[in-house]
């Protein structure tokens, strides 16, 4: 296991660095720069911009300079587009914003689509199985950025009983709508893996077994089928991390929470190289985290699985 | 929105204990299909969609880029969905004619969704294909790469792609298709592993038949029943990723349109009484994506019965 | 030797009292003065040399203050400097400034403003906003930004600590209206030396303004407080001003109608709707815009653009009347000429644009095309560009079918911000969308875009307009040469004129004290107030 784990930690470093080269490269062959503008600028303040912000240097020295800068100092620079603050303010200011609401969404989409999954396996082929599998299609088929506009029509506008936008880390008002419009679709999946795993396992042998034996039915449930059930719903956990993230878009223009996602698309359109890294790196090296943490997990709960 | 691995696997399994002996497994599985009733519902569905996508530009009274100036102006009164003056679905806030957008953009989608869906199932399946075949160092260096390759944030280089080579819908092709090809990939070269050692591979090559032409001749039809049911889930899929690029403004150009863009500008103008602008192109984005997961799901279930 | 006439109209407005706004008879304050309103995005820099867009601008002027400010109608008020003389031959400018303090206690002087304007034009800041110091012409700007002499040679001197003198390099009209722009504000020395780039963070920022910033949550919100050490303090009313962050304007809309917003801007389209719901809250003032199409007149344009009837015959063929009162519906009004027509003292000249009806119009482009040898049988294809965002999109689907009939084939080129400034500045377009705001009243704003060596992407050059734009920095009476200058942009199109914005918003009835007649939309928080429930 032990090895495993410094393997997959040893790929990751390699996986970090080609993240980093192709953006970097791909970045700067966008055509406009952070500092084109409406007005032309006049070529010497372009050149004390671009000299400030290390742009005249040929590309491998950018990127080395860069990584330099991260691995000595933990610092992703300055950003380009706004000049009051650094890479590091702004991922510290929307990152934790982004990590709360994805987290909560996360937890919501796990607890009530297992909940929701294990209901329709058990009652299978019947009018719960039917309402839960289409209540989770349903649910993934609404795209959030219709969701959203939807949920502050409701909740803001007509019953009055959320704050239509913003971010607070101690009110929970702020929190509902970001988790639902989030969480949803997430929730679908993994209540139509834990449907479709629980029914495998509820007619697995050593469940028939328990039941022979005379065990009440909810404790077949609870302590023979449900761990096993629950290994695809882990394996998926990985890939929902990711797309939360960029599912995350959505919410910060919607929601106005100022988290992370927003700022990356942003960054991208406005070629501010610095904050586009930043995240950049920050996500991936994240995913790679998760990934490892999910795959130990895996192999913890199945003792199938070798490594 | 998952495919689940497990149960892919679970099929690959069981489609590689059987060799393809005459039709009797296909058989089998297609008087399995007809009879779940939610599969055939979801290929009628696709059906219809796909025939209004195909006809519909010859029923509509408008084409898609025309302004209707006596609308344009006064739609939340005027631009109603009407059969007198051929809007059938209203119009959008220019004045231009819901229905025949979205017959277009119901093509476009399409189109996204299953070009999208085709390149991942060609790279994913020669590249799993080769890489189980082949084995040993080659095998664990491919499979590796494709671990990199899954731990990077696709939509960020997505949004990258699009920024940097501007918004073509090839681009936006090869974009989508490229994101997904990895996961098939991986579930093709173990169910390649399996298929390897099985009597009429060892034939094929005892009799000198060169690696890639028995990849090609005799693993690769063997995967077809995998394969189909991945790219039918696949295809839902994409549509969403490209409704959540329009919705970015990254996507289609116009006076294309797609569902994405039709849906996020309708979205916009919910609350001012033009409801049908997001009801119509809502309603064909949901029945479709139904229709491809319960049809998906029935192939899976038709050709695997051991899951219900 | 002083004008005379100049100081004594100071004088006579200098007896006037402070001028925040008072409330009227009968109106009854609220207990709590805020006012929250709306903002599409983030604000990029809180630091006056640095900020390049409105929304900074908007909470600049409540943070510091200028030498001079704009009243309710857009003329210009005594600020920080009291009184002004102007000499003779009209290169130099002597400002008293009043006894003011910094929000840290220390007192406002000339020396302020030196550092400040200094830093502005210097290299080593990089702003982007340096060539705002070129544009007022003082001595050595363009040579220092450069980089051919150094930021202590600019024409802009202390003479004492409430003394400033500014020397320009040629007689400017318009020199006193760029005074209230946020570019020349004060910064304070002593904070910037010691705090750096990050002297702008709340609890670091010092400034002179009627407001102090408590908060600022970027992307989310940024919230001011009434600054108690204001020199006009006791006639300020309001006490918190709080901008909120909503990137999509029809979330926007519906946060304002559930109370949480005081004004936010009218999404496209929706104005006559909620003018109807609501009178007393949609509200749609000029604004000192205009959009236009640029024809690419330059090397790497296209041929046809390069025949002046295919130019006029595009901008004729625009029904401008259909952009106005169906697509934008807001209160615009179609564009005959590139000046805005509220801007002060500006006289539109006749153009055909104004007076012909637009079917005349219409029969008249054809005409010109097919004199040009263009038509439905030998059809013109160009491509038109614009930059992300859904009225720009309305507007050239719209156009695209005015010109359909022509004969002329549009393709739509919808590219995102960045590249379409890009492609602007390397002339990579054949026809693309551009708007250009002002920055001061008066109509040479807009006019010097279009001078040979302006910024005018299309390339295009006339040799009289740039001898009237030449002209009129020193005439005594500019009207009539802005008037030609128009006439010229008329018969030779360099670009489509199309509309002149309209500031278009949802603004709460309780709010008093915003300006509905300053065409530069220029407000400030000091002279605004809530009126109780």
């Amino acid at each position: 296991m032990f090895a495993y784990i410094m393997r997959r930690l040893a790929v990751a470093i390699p996986t970090l660095l080609l993240l980093i080269v192709f953006s970097f490269v791909l970045m700067h062959m966008a055509p406009g720069g952070p500092f084109t503008q409406e007005r032309a600028l006049p070529p010497q303040v372009i050149a004390n911009l671009n000299a400030k912000y290390g742009l005249d240097q040929p590309l491998w020295r950018q990127i080395a300079s860069y990584l330099w800068g991260i691995v000595a100092n933990f610092d992703f620079g300055p950003s380009f587009v706004y000049p009051d603050r650094t890479v590091n303010q702004l991922i510290a200011a929307g990152f934790p914003v982004t990590l709360t609401y994805g987290t909560l969404s996360f937890i919501a989409a796990v607890v009530v689509g297992v909940g929701l999954g294990v209901v329709a396996a058990i009652w299978h082929n019947g009018f719960l199985d039917y309402l839960a599998v289409g209540i989770s299609i349903g649910a993934q088929v609404l795209p959030n950025f219709v969701m959203a506009p939807i949920l502050v029509l409701v909740f803001t506008l007509w019953y009055r009983m959320l704050p239509g936008g913003g971010w607070s880390f101690e009110d929970p008002s702020y929190w509902i709508m970001p988790v639902i419009a989030l969480g949803t679709s997430y929730m679908a999946s993994i209540a139509r893996i834990t449907r479709s795993s629980m029914l495998e396992v509820l007619g697995s042998n050593h469940i028939r077994t328990a039941r022979a034996k005379g065990m009440p039915e909810h404790r077949v449930i609870l302590r023979h089928a449900l761990k096993p059930a629950l290994l695809p719903v882990i394996s998926y956990l990985g890939p929902v991390f990711v797309s939360m993230i960029t599912g995350s878009v959505v919410i910060d223009v919607y929601f106005s929470t100022g988290g992370i996602g927003k700022a990356f698309v942003d960054s991208a359109l406005n070629r501010d190289y610095a904050v586009m890294m930043g995240v950049t790196i920050l996500v991936g090296a994240l995913t790679i985290l998760f990934n490892l943490v999910v795959d130990i997990l895996y192999a913890w709960i199945d003792p199938k699985i070798r490594y | 929105m998952v495919i689940e691995e497990r149960k892919m696997q679970s099929l690959a399994a069981r489609l590689s204990q059987d060799e393809v002996r005459g039709r009797s497994p296909w058989a089998d599985a297609r008087k399995r299909f007809v009879r779940n009733k939610a599969a055939m519902a979801g290929l009628i569905i696709l059906i219809l969609v796909g025939l209004f996508a195909l006809l519909g530009e010859y029923v509509a009274a408008w084409s898609n880029d025309e302004l209707d100036f006596t609308v344009m102006g006064q739609v939340a009164q005027m631009g109603m969905p009407s059969l007198q003056n051929g809007h059938y679905f209203g119009t959008d806030d220019l004045g231009r004619d819901l229905f025949a957008r979205t017959v277009q953009g119901t093509q476009i989608s399409l189109m996204v969704g299953i070009v999208g869906a085709a390149i991942a199932v060609v790279v994913g399946t020669l590249y799993g294909a080769t890489a189980g075949y082949v084995g040993g160092r080659t095998d664990q260096f491919m499979m590796r790469a494709v671990d990199i390759l899954m731990s990077i944030p696709y939509m960020f280089v997505l949004i990258l792609l699009l920024v940097m080579f501007g918004r073509s819908m090839s681009m936006l092709f090869l974009g989508i298709g490229l994101i997904s090809w990895l996961d098939m990939s991986r579930i093709v070269r173990g169910q390649t592993l399996s298929l390897k050692n099985r009597e009429f591979i060892e034939a094929a090559r005892a009799i000198g038949v060169p690696a890639w032409k028995i990849v090609l001749r005799h693993v690769v039809p063997n995967l077809l029943g995998v394969v189909a049911v991945y790219a039918t889930l696949l295809v839902p899929l994409m549509i969403l990723t490209e409704s959540f690029i329009s919705f970015l403004g990254l996507g289609v150009q116009e006076p294309l349109t797609s569902w994405g863009a039709l849906i996020s500008e309708g979205a916009g103008t919910m609350n001012y009484g033009t409801l049908w602008q997001l009801a119509f192109p809502l309603f064909f984005f949901v029945i479709t994506l139904f229709g491809f997961f319960f049809v998906g799901d029935g192939l899976r279930d038709a050709l695997d019965p051991k899951d219900r | 030797m002083m004008k005379l006439f100049t100081t004594t109209a100071l004088l006579a407005a200098l007896a006037m009292p402070a001028l925040a706004v008072q409330p009227a008879e009968g109106e009854k304050l609220a207990q709590n003065q805020t006012y929250t309103y709306w903002l599409l995005d983030a604000i990029k820099s809180l630091d006056p040399a640095k900020n390049t867009d409105v929304e900074g601008s908007d909470v600049l002027r409540s943070l510091f203050e200028g030498l001079m400010n704009e009243d309710a109608k857009g003329a210009m008020i005594p600020g920080v400097a009291e009184s002004f003389e102007e000499s003779d031959d009209k290169l130099t400018y002597t400002f008293r400034l009043r006894d003011a303090k910094w929000s840290n206690g220390d007192p406002v002087t000339a020396g302020d403003f030196v550092y400040a304007w200094r830093r502005v034009v210097d290299p080593e800041t990089a702003s982007e906003y340096a060539w705002f110091m070129e544009l007022m012409n003082i001595v050595n700007a363009t040579e220092i930004v450069k980089g051919e002499k150094s930021p202590e040679e600019l024409g802009v001197k202390a003479i004492d600590d409430k003394t400033l003198e500014v020397t320009l390099t040629t007689p400017t009209p318009y020199f006193i209206k760029t005074l209230s722009h946020a570019t020349t504000y004060p910064v304070p020395q002593k904070v910037i030396e010691a705090e750096g780039d990050s002297w702008t963070q709340p609890g670091k920022l010092v400034g002179n303004g009627a407001f102090v910033l408590e908060s600022h949550n970027l992307g989310v919100d940024i919230t001011l407080k009434k600054n108690p050490d204001y020199w006009d303090a006791e006639n300020v009313l309001m006490e918190t001003v709080k901008g909120v962050t909503v990137n999509d304007n029809n979330v926007a809309l519906t946060r304002y109608q559930a109370g949480e917003l005081d004004r936010v801007q009218i999404p496209a389209g929706q104005y006559p709707r909620l003018k109807q719901e609501y009178p007393d809250q949609a509200t749609s003032i000029p604004y000192a815009c205009s959009y236009a199409y640029i024809y690419n007149v330059s090397e790497k344009g296209p041929e046809a653009l390069k025949d002046v009837r295919v130019r006029k015959a595009l901008s004729l063929a625009i029904n401008r009347d259909i952009i106005v009162d169906n697509v934008l519906q807001g209160g615009q009004r179609p564009a005959t000429t590139w000046t805005h027509w509220a801007i002060e003292g500006f006289e539109q000249p006749e153009t055909e644009l104004a007076t012909l009806s637009q079917q005349e119009k219409t029969a008249k482009a054809k005409e010109l095309l097919a004199e040009a040898g263009y038509g439905p049988d030998n059809p013109l294809n160009l491509t038109l560009q614009y930059n992300t965002d859904e009225s720009h999109k309305k507007l050239a689907i719209a156009v695209q079918q005015f010109w359909k009939p022509l004969g002329v084939n549009v393709t739509l080129n919808n590219v995102e911000w960045k590249v379409h400034t890009d492609r602007l500045q390397n002339q990579d377009f054949d026809v693309a969308r551009y708007a250009w705001c002002g920055d001061y009243n008066e109509a040479s704003t807009f006019l010097d875009w279009f001078r040979t060596d302006g910024y005018n992407s299309g390339k295009w050059s006339n040799a009289e307009y740039d001898k009237l734009m030449a002209d009129s920095k020193t005439a005594e009476d500019t009207t009539p040469l802005y008037k030609r200058a128009e006439e010229i942009l008329a018969e030779e199109v360099p670009a489509a004129f199309v509309y002149h914005y309209a500031k278009v918003d949802m603004i709460s009835p309780r709010i008093k004290g915003l300006p509905t007649e300053n065409v530069l939309n220029t407000w400030y928080a000091k002279d605004l107030y809530r009126l109780a429930d």
